[in-house]
């Protein structure tokens, strides 16, 4: 298929459509305003259902109908928004239901701003609502890569019956950048749901609810879910990283932090300093062992948020104090530069004195 | 032989948790007898809420999908656009639906979403143990209105049902109680003709059913049933509130009625 | 290389649409590209502003903090820009509606009167695709003919008198620098 130039929004919605999504339930903020606008007209071409909701409260809630009717269904928002998507998200996880959430962080707390930010990364990763669950959370850095984790979100969604979502930013959603769109998935050769309420014919009643009244019941429920976090650890943990090889000080990034990142450290790379990029690509589950690893070569970490810092604390429990773990944290909605980026590398680099000869610098 | 009465199909063969005197196990019969008589077992999904009938899948021998609190239109409205050929009815009480929902119900209403909606009203949070309700009427005493509702201090009853009736995709709207053998028919007429509406894809439709909760009142059962007669319908009066179905009343009205 | 270059005007010069032309081509002519607008509150107050960044490699940031170059079609974006624009870069100026005498010794000025430029050409409507010609012709990011065609196989101007129109807008912005840079 052919390139095409494409604001971030608009790439979220059209791979959704490619995704097999028919559903898609919102409500108007910025800056994602957007995903819904797209979805109202596309949806419309493919025969499928678009409600602008009252509130994000109800979309959630008809993503939870949909849901538990079959259908692909996908909601988006940007942080107030998502904050008051929790409760659905929740019972989401609960039910085991499989959906899509994005959400373009805008700056917070309260209503912030509509800068781009990376704010909301705990309420993403660590569930977010009330009860003990997960989000299986993707963080792209382009706008190639936000189609290509929309489709995969949709997947993961159905096979692990999982809530999943897609953190961006407010650029994300606002920039364009060419992409490249994969072949569309044909909604009608999806694998079947066999847990479906479609009607009891020539079959049981089903039930889906969230709620255990017997302590024990819902405990081996939570640890149902707990195997499945596990499996998801197991097998979805996505990262990448680039010139680790002979790294002395790696800088963990991830989605718009990353790519700033990645420009940082090709101008430091010029100037002969050894610094790699560790991008993790699923924020939960957070790469936590591969980053470990990279903590036995390299002491040194400077975690890039655009934030006040929180993946710092799951680097800092992923390297288990093998290495010193700094944070150069922008919240606010600033979007610092690589340039500004590369200033904080080079003052770590060689206050460390990494530039000396030896293993691991002056580790 | 033959059988003369007998439990819905659609309704199980399990003890209901309710207490005695409450009017939950009555409209839940009514709600699948309604369900067997048209003949949409088979693909009818219900909706229960978070209040005293979060436990209607018990019960009810349908598909069944729990909604968070307040939100079971809305639940409905997404299970009803993924399959517009079911049967999709919500049940909720009056907190669920005409408080932490009035706007969930309001903007289900007004897209005419086609889906039932039974909403109980008893005038009380029954399961959270008795405090007031939207639609706890002045001077009712509730764990939260010690002393009674004062309607200058808590806010005088609210009347979702009517409030729904300027929704324009609201075609069916209609108050009954279950008080007595007679409205309990009535009731039933109501419930049936709400899913009538949804099978002909008219529009929204709700059945508001007026209840005793005996416990939380803290009446013994007949004094709360004759207080829903005599009491509750004051601020509750019963009827059609809209009915834009088109329908003949059709012979099964009864002349006069004396709702 | 990389050059980054901002847009900004007035809502309705059709500034996002130079910043979306200019992204468009460069990507069809095989380079990295990103184009980011100012929005939300920022564009309520009827000025627009987007920034395009053309590369050979990864782009970093689609943000701008020092552009190389800056489209300025109203007063107030040279009021916005005018210390912003890195040392050595060039500001091309829609002298029709900017008489600010305020300059940088350390930045190139390029001055053409496209509203008045459009108003010959018969459309008052093409002074952007005119600043167009006139960046391609300063900044060689881009070349006319491929902004030519762009405009032809995308839809942007789809009608061909359109399409002949702009293609002559391209040209006297073009000639329009041409003549007084010479």
């Amino acid at each position: 298929m052919t390139k095409k130039l494409m604001r971030g929004s608009h790439v979220l919605g059209e791979a959704a459509v490619l995704a097999g999504c028919r559903y898609y339930f919102g409500y108007p903020i910025t800056p994602q305003n957007e995903v819904p606008e797209y979805m109202s007209r596309r949806l419309l071409e493919v025969g499928g259902t678009f409600i602008q909701a009252e509130s994000e409260l109800a979309s959630i809630n008809m993503v939870i109908g949909a849901a538990m009717a079959g259908g692909r269904v996908m909601t988006s928002s940007s942080s107030p928004g998502i904050s008051l998507k929790q409760e659905g998200i929740s019972y989401l996880a609960g039910q085991e239901l499989p959906a899509v959430i994005a959400n373009m962080i805008r700056g917070g707390p309260g209503l912030g701003n509509i800068a781009p930010s990376q704010s909301d990364y705990f309420q993403a990763t660590r569930g977010g609502g009330h009860g003990d669950y997960r989000c299986i959370v993707l963080a792209p850095a382009s706008i190639q890569e936000l189609a290509d984790m929309t489709l995969q979100a949709f997947d993961l969604a159905d096979k692990y019956r999982n809530p999943v979502m897609i953190l961006g930013d407010g650029m994300m959603g606002q920039m364009m950048e060419p992409v490249t769109f994969p072949e569309p998935v044909d909604p009608a050769k999806l694998p079947e749901k066999d847990w479906v309420l479609d009607g009891a014919k020539d079959r049981p009643q089903r039930i889906i609810l969230s709620m255990l009244l017997d302590p024990k019941i819902l405990e081996a429920h939570n640890y149902k879910l707990v195997r499945k976090y596990d499996a998801v650890r197991e097998n979805e943990t996505a990262w990448e990283m680039t010139d680790c090889d002979d790294a002395r000080l790696v800088v963990a990034a991830y989605g718009t932090a990353a790519r700033i990142a990645g420009g940082a450290i090709r101008r430091v790379r010029q100037r002969g300093l050894k610094v790699g990029l560790f991008r993790p690509k699923t924020l939960w589950p957070f790469p936590a062992k591969p980053l470990e690893e990279l903590s036995h070569r390299v002491r040194h970490i400077l975690t890039f948020e655009l934030c006040a810092g929180q993946m710092v604390e799951d680097v800092q429990l992923a390297v288990k104090g093998q290495a010193e773990v700094k944070l150069y944290g922008r919240p606010g909605g600033v979007i610092p530069t690589p340039e500004d980026v590369a200033h904080q590398i080079s003052h770590y680099y060689y206050g460390a004195h990494l530039d000396e000869e030896g293993p691991g610098g002056g580790a | 032989m033959k059988q003369v009465f007998a439990r819905p199909k659609s309704l199980k063969p399990a003890a209901t948790h309710y207490c005695p005197g409450c009017g939950h196990s009555i409209i839940h019969r009514l709600v699948a007898e309604v369900i067997d008589e048209l003949g949409i077992q088979e693909r009818t999904i219900g909706v229960p809420p978070a209040g005293c009938a979060v436990l209607a899948y018990n019960y009810f021998d349908v598909d069944m999908g729990e909604a968070p609190h307040g939100r079971a239109v809305a639940v409905a409205t997404g299970i009803k656009r993924v399959l517009p050929d079911r049967v999709v009815f919500t049940y909720q009480g009056d907190g669920d639906i005409a408080a932490i929902g009035t706007a969930e119900s309001i903007h289900a209403a007004n897209r005419g979403e086609k889906i039932t909606a039974i909403f109980v009203n008893n005038a009380v949070y029954g399961m959270t143990g008795g405090q007031m309700a939207p639609t706890t009427v002045p001077g009712l005493v509730t764990t939260t209105t010690p002393g009674g509702r004062q309607v200058n201090r808590d806010g005088a009853p609210l009347d979702l049902t009517q409030m729904l009736a300027v929704a324009k995709g609201a075609v069916y709207l209609e108050r009954v109680a279950v008080s007595d053998p007679k409205h309990i028919r009535q009731a039933k007429k109501a419930i049936k003709k709400a899913f009538q509406v949804q099978l002909d894809g008219l529009g929204f439709a709700l059945v508001e059913v007026l209840s005793a909760c005996p416990t939380n009142w803290k009446m013994d059962s007949i004094t709360a049933w004759q207080w829903v007669k005599d009491s509750m319908t004051k601020d509750f009066p019963l009827g059609v509130i809209k009915d834009e179905t088109g329908y003949d009343a059709g012979p099964e009205t009864e002349a006069g009625d004396d709702r | 290389m990389t050059v980054k270059t901002v847009f900004s005007g007035f809502g309705g010069q059709g500034v996002l649409l130079m910043g979306y032309l200019l992204a468009l081509t460069a990507m069809r002519q095989g380079k990295e590209v990103t184009y980011l607008p100012a929005y939300g509150a920022e564009m309520r107050g009827g000025t627009a502003n987007c920034t395009v960044v053309v590369s050979d490699g990864p782009i970093a940031s689609p943000v701008a903090s020092s552009p190389d170059y800056a489209v300025i079609m109203n007063n107030p974006s040279l009021l916005k820009y005018l210390n912003v624009v890195r040392q050595g870069g060039v500001m091309l100026l829609n002298s029709s509606l900017i008489h600010s005498e305020m300059r940088r010794a350390d930045v190139t000025f390029v001055d053409v009167p496209v509203n008045d430029l459009a108003r010959e050409l018969g459309e008052a409507r093409s002074a952007n695709v005119i600043m167009m010609g006139a960046y391609a012709q300063v900044t060689g990011v881009v070349q006319i003919e491929h902004l030519s065609e762009t405009l032809a196989e995308t839809g942007l101007g789809k009608k061909p008198e359109v399409l002949e129109l702009n293609r002559r807008a391209l040209t006297v912005g073009a000639e329009a620098v041409a003549k007084a840079t010479q």
